[in-house]
């Protein structure tokens, strides 16, 4: 088309009388779209919220702890959570205080047991410096959130071996937290590829990843874990069987996502506006980049948001059953390990508080998956 | 303007039927389109109609090779050489793009709501690199212009607009790399009957002042009168008449086409309407009738007609269709009058 060929251009049709909220409305983009859905859904924020301060503290664990989760105090095992408080008998502070503990071995069971001395104040400080540790791996620090200046203070108590459960259960979240985020990550990159063959191609090669899915799907998953759990060699370091476990998570994983990726490809490919972009001369790698890959990433987003908790539930599962992470790794299935017996019941219900976590995690990703998908499709009315 | 734009040779667009095993072996073809062959002259509106599944959409998106025709030839005449479409390789045929293109009949899901206005328009341009920099912009504003789109709108999102709007901008879409042959493939009847008669001026003041040519697929015959020069009726994946649209509205000449003509709605109340009802549905593609393929729902059909398929004949100047009872049948058409003068414009 070149200009000369028109003689003159039209006038617009009509004066627009808009607000500047419709305005706003009609040049929005799909992400403000799903966006501004999102913001409407107050549950969804919540998890969201909740999330972000858990990777937060997990992330900055040893800060935000007062010890650094492998220092052991004898004289402190098993220790009953130290709840904060303002006030004792003696009047109350605005300081917080955690009443001092006594542990005495009971002379006709021969256990340990903590008494509570409620006499003594132990003050809690913010910004205290404590034991040495190196922030995300690289920077050596020493100030904690808080801590106190004489004995000792474990606001959710300490495990058999006398460690701070509060410290090793914000490292807990970030071990468990990271594992799922990368077994995510390698499940969906295996997902994108094997699917996206499948929902581009079609024909025998969709045919064949398809029965391929199938068989990989219908493996039992816990003998199939057991199995490649028995594999790891025992000399292996705790880091190696970490990223072995992230393998193992998404090797099982990437079935289902790939499969929905396969499915939203495949109904993509038919839709009016694919085939309008491939008469208006582009090529593949332009249908595939400018139209199909923004279409679905939404989809995508909410999917991988939803297959988060499996993955939680799995590393934790296995950990706790003893096939996946081992100590001195600590992970939430490690940690409730402990929790094991009936003896931690009975005298150390507080070792059950990393299961605490798991359920809020596990329920902050549904309904966070659940609102972004409810407000991912912005043009489905 | 007799020159010859578009000449279609034994069109053939066959699908396979897969069965269940592994490699899926080929039971059977549907036969969408089974050797249709027209031309369409520059500038001209050929209008095609026909029945659900006759094959109308499958002719038009072969045409520009979205479906991949399975025998025959289309010649593409364009500054002084004729090119088969059928031979150009994916990539060359990339490049041929921006002389031909399609309107979508559904406004709604043809236009990526992901992309605003101004990107839609401008795909063909930037996919094929006709323009770069700020022509893209002067030129996708030629082409809202003479849609009759506000610049405004060109910053927005398809969710912001009306069926009819959508529809304008998919015109523009097409009309923006200055194609010769537009596909229009249903292209107003998913709109209300007020925006259709839009969309008709549109598309027939585009070809004034562009010099366009149009296939016009569509079901509804009013539509079809107003605006195509001439008229194919398709029946079962082949052409049973061609003529210039008086001749075909006014005299018929094949059984299928005064059927069709006796359904269009009478506005006067007070005349009775008298439709030749057609018996059943139309036949699969798969096994088509033997002999001419409408002989089972024919109200004059003979024992011939089972045996023998009619040859496509020039009946009048212009005037093709394929029965073998072209001279001796007294078909009933319809007043001219009525569908030129539809209630859709009070253009002419």
């Amino acid at each position: 088309m070149t200009s000369n060929n028109y003689p003159t251009l039209p006038p617009p049709e009509k004066d627009l009388n808009e607000s500047e909220e419709a305005k706003r409305y009609y040049s929005a983009s799909q992400f403000q779209l799903i966006w501004w859905r999102f913001k409407k859904r107050r549950i969804a924020k919540i998890g969201a919220l909740v999330l972000i301060i858990m990777a937060l503290s997990g992330l900055f664990a040893e800060f935000f702890g007062p010890y650094t989760g492998t220092t052991r105090v004898s004289e402190s095992v098993l220790v009953a959570p130290q709840i904060p408080r303002f006030c004792n008998s003696e009047g109350c502070t605005l300081r917080p205080f955690v009443p001092s503990t006594i542990s005495k071995r009971n002379p006709e069971t021969l256990r340990m047991e903590t008494k509570v001395d409620p006499s003594v104040r132990r003050d809690i400080y913010f910004f205290v410096e404590g034991e040495p540790y190196e922030l995300l791996g690289f920077f050596p620090m020493n100030t904690h959130l808080f801590g106190v200046e004489e004995g000792t203070i474990h606001i959710f108590g300490t495990d058999s071996l006398g460690r701070d459960l509060y410290t090793r259960t914000l490292i807990a979240t970030r071990t468990s937290l990271s594992i799922g985020i990368i077994g995510v990550i390698i499940a969906f990159i295996l997902a994108l590829i094997i699917g996206g063959a499948a929902g581009y191609f079609g024909g025998w090669i969709d045919y064949v990843i398809q029965r391929l899915t199938e068989i990989v799907r219908v493996i039992p998953v816990i003998p199939l874990y057991m199995g490649l759990a028995a594999a790891f060699p025992k000399e292996w370091s705790s880091s190696q069987v970490y990223f072995a476990m992230t393998l193992i998570l998404a090797l099982v994983g990437w079935p289902t996502l790939a499969r929905r990726i396969r499915g939203k490809l495949l109904s993509l490919r038919g839709e009016d506006y694919v085939i309008a972009a491939n008469l208006a001369g582009a090529s593949p790698s332009r249908i595939i980049g400018r139209h199909l890959l923004p279409a679905f990433s939404s989809y995508i987003i909410v999917d991988l948001v939803i297959s988060f908790p499996y993955m939680l539930l799995s590393e934790t599962a296995l950990s706790f059953v003893g096939l996946g992470l081992r100590p001195p790794t600590v992970s939430w299935g490690v940690l409730l390990q402990d929790a094991q017996t009936v003896r931690a019941i009975e005298q150390a219900p507080w070792l059950f508080i990393p299961a605490l976590f798991v359920v809020v995690a596990v329920l902050s990703f549904t309904v966070l998956g659940d609102g972004l998908r409810d407000a991912a499709d912005p043009y489905q009315v | 303007m007799s020159d010859t734009l578009l000449e279609i040779k034994d069109l053939k667009v066959h699908f396979p039927i897969r069965n269940d095993s592994l490699f899926g072996g080929v039971e059977n073809y549907v036969k969408a389109v089974d050797g249709v062959s027209f031309h369409i002259e520059k500038g001209e509106t050929l209008g095609l109609v026909g029945e659900s599944g006759s094959g109308k959409t499958t002719i038009g998106r072969s045409i520009l090779r979205a479906i991949e025709p399975t025998g025959g030839k289309v010649t593409f005449n364009v500054d002084d050489e004729s090119i088969d479409l059928s031979q150009l390789s994916d990539k060359e045929m990339r490049k041929f793009r921006k002389h031909l293109q399609l309107i979508f009949q559904d406004p709604y899901s043809s236009l990526n709501p992901r992309m605003t206005v101004r990107d839609i328009i401008a795909e063909p341009l930037v996919a094929q690199k006709l323009a770069k920099g700020k022509e893209v912009d002067e030129r996708v504003q030629e082409a809202a212009a003479l849609c009759k789109l506000n610049v405004e709108f060109l910053r927005r999102f398809p969710h912001a607009f009306s069926g009819g709007q959508r529809q304008r901008i998919g015109i523009a879409r097409a009309l923006v790399s200055n194609p010769q042959f537009i596909v229009c493939d249903e292209s107003v009847s998913a709109l209300d009957v007020s925006i259709q008669a839009e969309i008709l001026n549109l598309l027939m003041d585009l070809q004034e002042k562009l010099g366009f040519t149009y296939l016009f697929i569509a079901h509804d015959l009013s539509v079809v009168a107003h605006i195509s020069k001439r008229v194919a009726v398709m029946y079962l994946g082949q052409f049973v008449e061609l003529a210039p649209t008086k001749s075909l509205f006014h005299a018929p000449k094949h059984p299928y086409t005064e059927a069709l003509m006796s359904a269009i709605p009478e506005v006067n109340p007070d005349i009775a309407m008298t439709p030749v009802e057609l018996k059943g549905e139309i036949p699969s593609p798969i096994n088509p009738p033997s002999g001419c393929r409408f002989h089972t729902r024919c109200t004059y059909t003979q024992d011939i007609c089972k045996i023998k398929e009619p040859v496509w004949k020039e009946v009048e100047p212009g005037h093709f269709a394929s029965c073998h009872f072209v001279d001796t049948l007294n078909l009933q058409g319809v007043e001219m009058s009525s569908p030129a003068k539809s209630p859709l414009t009070g253009k002419n």
